[in-house]
């Protein structure tokens, strides 16, 4: 079974060989002219000011954290799905609960404003 | 290790492998001559005229442009992971394709039959045509494929944030974070939407999914039109395409996460989205659209469908749903990123997830 992921990993290889050729050959052919103003952070024609890394909006965290939760979720759901016929009556209340619990958590975000933008 | 093994397991997917990302190459370079053509006639313009016949040859052109120009890295920038980023954001678009099923199995049983005759004995022959899925249409049928699309294509979200950070610059930045952000949230919907065809198929493997609408003698689109079309408006949010395609508002970020990105770096990037906007609709034809099925595969009347090849099905419905992109394109505004974040939230997660539960106590009745 194991076997059947030999022609992924070759598809790998040959995936990266790409993208590592073509910037190989374009080196050798495109001009390199380097300048101070050339190589500055684009920033509308003006100077940079400060760093870029600088402190980002908190939301994108909240984000994060909302995906993480949510996303694992999903995971659970996809080998419920597949033996689902097995299950039958018991599979559905148990994910009914799952859900639920789910379902609470994500109605207290959304009175919390975690998913408003503004 | 045996010749069959090697020949069954590295030399035949290596010759596949080859013409998948020979032609998949191919279809990205046309695909943006075709969309600047579509989007020109939407809006009564010509499009690219001057390179070829009706700009046939626009595509070569701009490939030769992208190599021969100079390459730029930012004095600020990491340059290591600056020229990580759009490796690592196109490879794992491509590698998604070693398991999307373009044929059924046993398509290539007869030409395999006749190429390999001449150089092995019959036994031989007879046991690498049956040797896993040598045959097929497809490079790999691996059980948990479903899985594996999800995961891989979630890996071009890291070269996204990697290009961000890398380029040291604020327009990247936000548009990195303004990206990982979408993506995240329209992945969850994304990945509910799914759940809906996977109790009806009650499989992981690309391949098993299309045999069972085969055996259902339906498309799943017509049990699960709501999970269709949640599915295609995720895939167009996950490839960052307009109306989504917050990332690279050019009104507001210039370029989004590859503004300090040039030359044949730049070439990857777009290329990536291409490859993505490809695999969104493939995934999307094999679970809902039956893959490789011709329409209506079960009813007589439309027996003649089958003499069209399956592969040739599978690339019309995959060609069809790309249109489908580009026209959306051509229509739609752009969202703000407000309204796109609470659309993904509190409109197409509660959504999904209502599809999923209807879905399980309907299907109570049928087991």
């Amino acid at each position: 079974m194991l076997a059947s992921y030999i022609p992924v990993l070759i598809f790998i290889i040959v995936a990266l060989l790409l993208p590592v050729v073509g910037l190989g050959v374009g080196r050798l052919l495109r001009p390199y002219k380097p300048s101070a103003s050339k190589l500055m952070p684009y920033e509308c024609g003006v100077d940079p000011e400060g760093d870029a890394r600088d402190r980002f909006s908190v939301r994108f965290y909240v984000i994060a954290i909302l995906f993480v939760i949510f996303d694992v979720e999903t995971i659970f759901l996809f080998p419920w799905a597949v033996i689902y016929d097995q299950l039958a009556l018991f599979g559905f209340i148990e994910m009914v609960i799952f859900l639920g619990i789910l379902l609470v958590g994500y109605f207290y975000v959304w009175k919390k404003g975690a998913l408003e933008w503004v | 290790m045996d010749s069959v093994f090697i020949i069954s397991y590295v030399v035949i997917p290596l010759l596949k492998i080859a013409v998948i990302v020979l032609i998949l190459s191919g279809a990205i370079a046309y695909l943006t001559l075709l969309e600047r053509k579509v989007i020109a006639h939407i809006q009564v313009r010509l499009g690219p005229m001057r390179v070829g016949w009706h700009g046939l040859l626009q595509p070569i052109a701009d490939g030769l442009k992208f190599i021969l120009k100079e390459d730029i890295v930012p004095s600020r920038a990491d340059a290591l992971v600056f020229t990580l980023a759009p490796i690592i954001s196109l490879v794992p678009a491509f590698v998604v394709f070693s398991v999307i099923p373009f044929g059924p199995p046993g398509m290539l049983e007869g030409v395999l039959r006749w190429a390999l005759s001449p150089f092995f004995s019959p036994e031989t022959v007879q046991s690498i045509v049956e040797s896993g899925s040598v045959s097929g249409g497809f490079v790999t049928d691996i059980n948990i494929a479903v899985l594996f699309v999800l995961s891989v294509s979630s890996v071009g979200i890291l070269g996204i944030i990697l290009a961000g950070w890398a380029s040291n610059s604020k327009y990247p930045l936000l548009g990195a974070l303004r990206s990982s952000a979408q993506m995240v949230s329209y992945e969850v919907a994304l990945g509910f939407s799914i759940i809906g065809v996977l109790l009806i198929a009650r499989s992981l493997s690309l391949v098993e999914i299309v045999q069972k609408q085969q055996q259902d003698q339906l498309w799943y689109i017509f049990v699960q039109p709501v999970a269709f079309v949640l599915f295609f408006i995720c895939g167009m949010a996950e490839t960052n395409r307009l109306p989504f395609d917050l990332p690279e508002a050019e009104t507001e970020l210039v370029g989004g996460f590859h503004t300090e990105y040039s030359g044949f770096r730049f070439a990857l990037f777009f290329m990536a989205e291409y490859a993505s906007m490809i695999t969104a609709s493939a995934m999307a034809t094999t679970l809902f659209l039956g893959g490789w099925l011709p329409p209506f595969p079960s009813v007589p009347a439309f027996s003649f469908l089958h003499l069209v090849p399956p592969v040739i099905w599978f690339l019309l419905k995959v060609f069809l749903l790309l249109y489908i992109f580009i026209w959306v394109r051509g229509t739609l505004p752009r969202f703000r990123f407000d309204q796109l974040m609470k659309y993904g939230w509190k409109v197409f997660f509660p959504v999904a997830l209502g599809n999923v539960l209807v879905s399980a106590g309907v299907l109570l009745r049928f087991i």
